[in-house]
C-alpha cells in the first residue's frame, strides 16, 4: 500500500459528494434555475451528523446494520478503486470479485434494513431494487471480464491501468459497447434517471428513496454518504476506461481523471435533464439490453 | 313526452320552491335511471327540508339535448331502493345523502360515509351511527382482495409532498393495481351547513374558498345564484371581465398541471418552464385584483374591480410574451419520446365509462365526450362567444395534457380577442332581495369542469339549502377505475391527470 493511493483515496472521501452537487447544478441550468449550491450535499450531511435518530419500534438491530454496514462495503470498494490510471491502495488478482460483490453487500443490507420496517413501501422499493440489480449484476461483470480479458489483469487497478491508446485500437468497437453497458448501470443502480427520479416525493414510483424513508439522522448521512461513494466508484471505473493515455506523471493523472468525473457528473446531470423516465415495467428491458452490450463486447474480445 | 312531476327549467332561472312537485319514490327512481339511461347525467342529488320541515331528496339532471335541466323530487321517508346499481353515477350522491341525513338508499353496494361528517338532522343521528358506518376516515372497512401473492397498499393521509390529505387504498399483485379505493373527508369543514341562513358577509369568503385552486370558478356560480334569485342583470362589461377572469385561472391551472404531469416523469425543463408560467397567469390575476388566486374579483353583481386601459396594456403585454414562453414549455413535451412513452396508454377511461360514471371537464372530454358547460348551458359571456370544445379520443393521461394544451390555447385566444373589445359601462350592478322560497341552479365550466351551484332560499330570502358540487365529486371515481390493472408506480401519474381537489369534494 503507498503513501500516494492513500493520500488520493481521502482525496475522494472529501470530493465524493461534489458529484451530485455538480450533477444538481447541470440539471438547473437547462431547467432555467440557479439550482442549489454545489456543496449542498456537504451542508445536508453536515446538518444530519448533528441530529439523533429516531427508529420505529418494530424494527430491529438490522434495519440499524443497514446504514453502517452499507456505508463500510462501499469504504473498502473506495479502496480497490483506482484513481484514474493510479493503482489503487488494495490491488490484488481477483479483486474485481470482492468489488462487485462488496456492492452487492452495500445493497443487500439496504434491502434487508428496508424490509426490516415491515412498511408496504419500503417493501414493493426492496423488491424492485432486488430485480432491477439482478439484471445489472451480470452486465457489470461480464463487462468486468472482458475488460481482464482484453488487459490481461485480474485486479482493477491493474487492468483499467492497462487500458492504453493501443488497446482502444485493437478492441475499441468492444470497449464501446462496455463503457455504454456500464453508463447504463451506473445511471441504474445510482437511481438516476430514466430508472429512478432521486428528486421525486412520490413513494409509489420510487426505487431507492423508498428504501430509506424511514432512516433519520447520522444514518440517512451514512446513506447519503454512501450512496455519493458507490457513484464515485463506478463513475471512476467507467472514466478510467474511457481515458487512453497512461499519463505517467501524478498530477497529469489526476487532472485528467478527476476532469473525466467532472464530465461525466455532467453527463448525467443532461441525460437527466433530456429525457423522463421510463415505466417501471421497461426498465429490465433496458438492463437486458446492457448485458446484451457487455456479452457482445464479450464475444468480440473472445476471437 | 313529458313525465308529470318534472320540471324542466334552464340554468340560472329562478323557480318558485311551491311549484316544485314531489313525486312517489318509485316514479322519481325510475324516471331518474331513465333519463340516465337515455344520455343524462346527475349534476346534484341532495337533501334538504321545505317549510313544513319534511325531508326532500332533490335531483338535477342534465337534458343536454334540449340545453335545459330537468328538476325532480321526492319527499324521503328513512329509506328507499337505491339508483346505483342502475344507475352508477348516483353512488356518490346517495353515500352522501346517507351520512347528512341518514336517509338509507337500501342495497346500496357500497354505502360507507363519504367525509365522515356528522348528520345535518339530529333526530336521524341513530340512523348512520349504527352499522357500517365508522368515525373516522381510513378506519373504515375497505375493499379486500384475498389470494397468496395479493398484497395491499396504505398511502397517505399523510402525504411526502405538500399536497392536501387523502388516503388510498390498494389491492395489488405485485406491481399490479386490481382495485383501488379512495378515502376522503380529511378536509371537511361544513361548509353546507356554514353557508344557511346567508348570505352574509362571510358568505363570498367561504364560497372563495371552497376549493382554493377554483375561486373564480365557485365565486362565479355563487354570485349567478344570486344574481337569478335577485333579479339582477350584470352589466355588459362585468360579464365579460368575469370570463377573462375564469379563463386566467384555467390557464394557471391548466400550464401548471401540464408541468406537474412533467415533473412527475421525471422531465425537469417543462416542469420548471410551467411551474414558471403558471406564476406569471396568477400574477395577471394579482394585477388586477390585488390576489393570485382572484379572490375578492367575482362578487355578486358583476366584479370588484376594472381593468382599466393602463392595465390592459400591461395584460397584453404580459399575454403575448407567455404565449410564446408556455408554446415552447409544453412543445418540449410533446417532442420528447421518452415523455410519450409515458403519457400513452397510461390510465385509459372509456368512452363508455365516462358517461355511465358521470365525470365532467377535462377528464370527460379527453373521453371524446363533449361535455362543457361553456358549450351546453352557456353562461355570462358564453352566451356571445363561443370557446370550441377541446377533445381528444384516448381517454388516456396524454388526452387529458392534449385536452388541457388545447385549451390553453383556445383560453389565451378568447382573451386577448375579448380585451381588446372590453364593452363600455359599469362593471357591477347592485343586487337585490334574494326572492323567497325560490331555487336556483347555476352551473359554471371552471377549469375542473362543471361546477353546480343550488340555492334555495327560505320564506325571509335566507338560504334554506346551499348545495355545492365541485367538480372532484364526480371525478375522484374515475379515478379508481383508470388505475385497475395499471403499474402501482403509475398511480402519481394517473392522479396528477386528474388533478382533484380534495377540499372541493369534502367541503
Amino acid at each position: 500500500m503507498n503513501v500516494v493511493a492513500c493520500v488520493q483515496t481521502v482525496l475522494v472521501l472529501l470530493l465524493a459528494p461534489l458529484l451530485p452537487g455538480v450533477i444538481n447544478r447541470t440539471k438547473a441550468f437547462f431547467a432555467g434555475r440557479q439550482g442549489p449550491p454545489v456543496l449542498q450535499l456537504y451542508f445536508d450531511l453536515w446538518k444530519l451528523a448533528q441530529k439523533g435518530a429516531v427508529y420505529s419500534r418494530t424494527t430491529t438491530w438490522v434495519f440499524r446494520a443497514g446504514p453502517i454496514v452499507g456505508l463500510a462495503a462501499v469504504l473498502v470498494a473506495l479502496f480497490l478503486t483506482p484513481f484514474g490510471k493510479s493503482a489503487a491502495p488494495l490491488a490484488f488478482g481477483g479483486d474485481l470479485i470482492l468489488f462487485a460483490y462488496l456492492l452487492g453487500l452495500m445493497r443487500f443490507m439496504t434491502v434487508m434494513a428496508a424490509l426490516d420496517t415491515g412498511s408496504s413501501f419500503e417493501g414493493m422499493g426492496a423488491s424492485r431494487e432486488a430485480f432491477f440489480s439482478m439484471l445489472a449484476e451480470p452486465a457489470f461483470l461480464i463487462g468486468l471480464v472482458a475488460v481482464a480479458r482484453v488487459t490481461g489483469s485480474l485486479s482493477l487497478s491493474g487492468m483499467l491501468a492497462n487500458v492504453s491508446a493501443e488497446t482502444w485500437l485493437r478492441v475499441g468497437p468492444a470497449l464501446v459497447l462496455i463503457a455504454a453497458a456500464w453508463m447504463v448501470i451506473l445511471l441504474a443502480e445510482n437511481s438516476r434517471i430514466p430508472v429512478d427520479d432521486p428528486n421525486t416525493h412520490l413513494e409509489l414510483t420510487m426505487i431507492h428513496e423508498v428504501m430509506v424513508l424511514d432512516h433519520g439522522g447520522p444514518d440517512f448521512a451514512a446513506i447519503l454518504y454512501g450512496a455519493a461513494l458507490k457513484l464515485w466508484v463506478m463513475g471512476a471505473l467507467l472514466v478510467s476506461l474511457l481515458i487512453p493515455v497512461h499519463p505517467g506523471v501524478l498530477w497529469k493523472n489526476g487532472l485528467m481523471f478527476l476532469g473525466g468525473m467532472f464530465l461525466l457528473a455532467v453527463g448525467i446531470g443532461v441525460v437527466e435533464s433530456i429525457m423522463a423516465r421510463l415505466r417501471l415495467a421497461r426498465v429490465p428491458q433496458l438492463l437486458m439490453g446492457a448485458m446484451a452490450l457487455a456479452a457482445l463486447a464479450m464475444m468480440l474480445v473472445l476471437k | 313526452m313529458t313525465p308529470a312531476g318534472i320540471l324542466y327549467i334552464h340554468p340560472d332561472t329562478p323557480l318558485a320552491l311551491e311549484h316544485l312537485p314531489s313525486l312517489a319514490i318509485p316514479a322519481w327512481r325510475t324516471t331518474i335511471v331513465d333519463a340516465v339511461a337515455r344520455g343524462g347525467r346527475i349534476v346534484a342529488l341532495f337533501g334538504w327540508q321545505d317549510r313544513e320541515g319534511h325531508l326532500q331528496v332533490t335531483a338535477v339532471l342534465t337534458h343536454a339535448a334540449q340545453g335545459n335541466l330537468a328538476i325532480l323530487s321526492m319527499q324521503a321517508s328513512t329509506s328507499y331502493p337505491t339508483l346505483t346499481p342502475d344507475c352508477v353515477q348516483a353512488q356518490g350522491f346517495e353515500r352522501e345523502l346517507a351520512e347528512q341525513w341518514g336517509i338509507i338508499p337500501s342495497g346500496h353496494p357500497w354505502l360507507k360515509p363519504l367525509r365522515f361528517q356528522a348528520p345535518f338532522a339530529d333526530a336521524r343521528m341513530s340512523v348512520v351511527s349504527q352499522g357500517t358506518i365508522a368515525s373516522q376516515p381510513g378506519v373504515a372497512n375497505f375493499f379486500k382482495m384475498k389470494g397468496e401473492e395479493i398484497h395491499e397498499v396504505a398511502v397517505g393521509p399523510v402525504h411526502a409532498g405538500i399536497i392536501e390529505p387523502g388516503h388510498f387504498r390498494f389491492q395489488c399483485h405485485g406491481e399490479q393495481v386490481f382495485h383501488l379505493e379512495i378515502a376522503l373527508g380529511y378536509q371537511h369543514r361544513g361548509v353546507e351547513p356554514a353557508l344557511l341562513s346567508g348570505p352574509d358577509k362571510r358568505t363570498p369568503h367561504l364560497i372563495e374558498t371552497l376549493a382554493g385552486d377554483t375561486t373564480v370558478g365557485h365565486a362565479t356560480a355563487y354570485c349567478q345564484c344570486l344574481e337569478t334569485l335577485g333579479g339582477t342583470r350584470v352589466p355588459s362589461r362585468g360579464q365579460v371581465l368575469r370570463g377573462i377572469a375564469l379563463e386566467l385561472e384555467r390557464l394557471a391551472n391548466h400550464t401548471g398541471d401540464l408541468g406537474a404531469l412533467s415533473g412527475d416523469v421525471g422531465f425537469l425543463p417543462t416542469a420548471a418552464y410551467c411551474g414558471r408560467i403558471r406564476g406569471d397567469f396568477l400574477n395577471m390575476i394579482a394585477l388586477w385584483c390585488g390576489n393570485r388566486f382572484g379572490r375578492g374579483l367575482i362578487r355578486p353583481g358583476g366584479v370588484a374591480y376594472d381593468l382599466e386601459p393602463e392595465r390592459v396594456g400591461e395584460l397584453q403585454r404580459r399575454l403575448d410574451q407567455v404565449r410564446r414562453d408556455v408554446r415552447n414549455a409544453v412543445d418540449l413535451l410533446w417532442t420528447t419520446p421518452s415523455v410519450m412513452a409515458r403519457f400513452e396508454q397510461t390510465g385509459t377511461l372509456s368512452a363508455q365509462m365516462c358517461r355511465d360514471l358521470g365525470l365532467v371537464g377535462p377528464v370527460a372530454r379527453a373521453c371524446g365526450v363533449e361535455r362543457d358547460v361553456r358549450y351546453e348551458f352557456p353562461f355570462g359571456i358564453y352566451c356571445y362567444v363561443q370557446i370550441p370544445v377541446s377533445l381528444a379520443e384516448s381517454g388516456d393521461v396524454f388526452a387529458r395534457a392534449t385536452v388541457r394544451w388545447l385549451e390553453i390555447q383556445r383560453s389565451l385566444d378568447f382573451i386577448a380577442a375579448q380585451i381588446e373589445v372590453l364593452p363600455e359601462g359599469p362593471i357591477r350592478a347592485l343586487v337585490g332581495e334574494l326572492k323567497p322560497d325560490a331555487m336556483t341552479v347555476s352551473l359554471v365550466e371552471g377549469w375542473r369542469g362543471e361546477i353546480a351551484h343550488v340555492a334555495m332560499t327560505d320564506e325571509r330570502g335566507r338560504f334554506r339549502r346551499y348545495k355545492v358540487v365541485d367538480p372532484s365529486f364526480h371525478n375522484w371515481i374515475g379515478l379508481t377505475l383508470a388505475m385497475r390493472q395499471q403499474p402501482i408506480s403509475d398511480f402519481p401519474l394517473c392522479n396528477k391527470s386528474f388533478n382533484l381537489s380534495y377540499c372541493g369534494h369534502d367541503l
